[in-house]
């Protein structure tokens, strides 16, 4: 789905990255802990976190993660925003918590960027 | 051991400095992009030197990263002044961890770092000596998937 879907799915808002809503992602990974995403997210996927500090957006830009959806409502500084623009991430922002937010996201076709840990036993960040 | 004429850069790093944890990290992912490197290899780079930098953060008082880049790897080199390590076999394992409440709410402190940083490299050596630091070696081969 483009990330303008996921937008509408959400009803959520566009904080940066505009001008990326056409892009295209299929796969996601939902964790509040930056040690996990980096251990097992994939490039391209949507990361969906509740941790809106500059860590984050530096995460998603070592991983080049496609999107950051931040959930929960969590309120989002000048630096987090200012720090997205500058990397050329797009960030989302909802009011749904994780649990709603993957759901919903997934009914409508989105899958893990991995299903298993088990399945990442491998020396790929593919 | 790198020579110095593959020195491609050298970041310093200040421990407790939370606010900037991750810049150098993405300093140096800008830095591999404007070389033509791969995205594979970049994105393991990117990892490998976040961890480490999150480290120096987190438990040490102060230290380097220095990046060389040679013709068929990238080899990272994190030396930190601090605390040390004592038992390195145990950092090693994912899960363990020392993290204060400080670390986790920067969204770090699993216990998965090193683990991490190891899983990436295709060459990776630790050693500490406690009470004077830590010494980080990662190689990451060009031509590796």
């Amino acid at each position: 789905m483009r990330l303008a879907d996921i937008r509408d799915i959400l009803n959520a808002k566009v904080i940066s990255g505009e001008e990326k809503l056409d892009i295209e992602i299929t796969t996601a990974f939902g964790a509040d802990l930056m040690s996990d995403v980096l251990a097992f997210a994939r490039s391209g996927c949507l990361l969906i976190t509740g941790l809106s500090n500059p860590q984050a957006v530096r995460t998603a830009y070592a991983l080049d993660i496609s999107a950051i959806l931040v959930c929960r409502g969590k309120a989002l500084t000048d630096k987090f925003v200012n720090i997205a623009r500058e990397l050329n991430i797009p960030i989302l922002w909802t009011q749904y918590i994780m649990f709603e937010v993957c759901g919903r996201l997934y009914q409508e076709g989105l899958i893990g960027c991995v299903r298993q840990i088990a399945d990442t036993e491998d020396k790929r960040i593919a | 051991m790198p020579r110095d004429e593959h020195l491609e850069g050298i970041y310093y790093i200040q421990g407790r400095d939370f606010v900037d944890a991750g810049v150098v990290s993405s300093e140096i992912k800008k830095r591999l992009k404007d070389k033509g490197i791969t995205e594979d290899v970049i994105r393991k780079v990117a990892v490998i030197t976040f961890e480490a930098e999150v480290n120096i953060i987190s438990y040490a008082d102060q230290g380097t990263i220095q990046l060389f880049i040679e013709p068929d790897a990238i080899t990272v080199e994190a030396t930190d002044i601090g605390p040390g390590i004592d038992d390195i076999e145990l950092a090693l394992q994912e899960g363990y961890s020392t993290a204060d409440d400080s670390i986790r709410e920067m969204g770090f402190g699993a216990g998965m770092g090193l683990a991490n940083i190891k899983k990436f490299s295709d060459v990776f050596e630790l050693t500490s000596e406690p009470g004077n630091g830590t010494c980080l070696k990662s190689v990451v081969r060009l031509d590796s998937e």
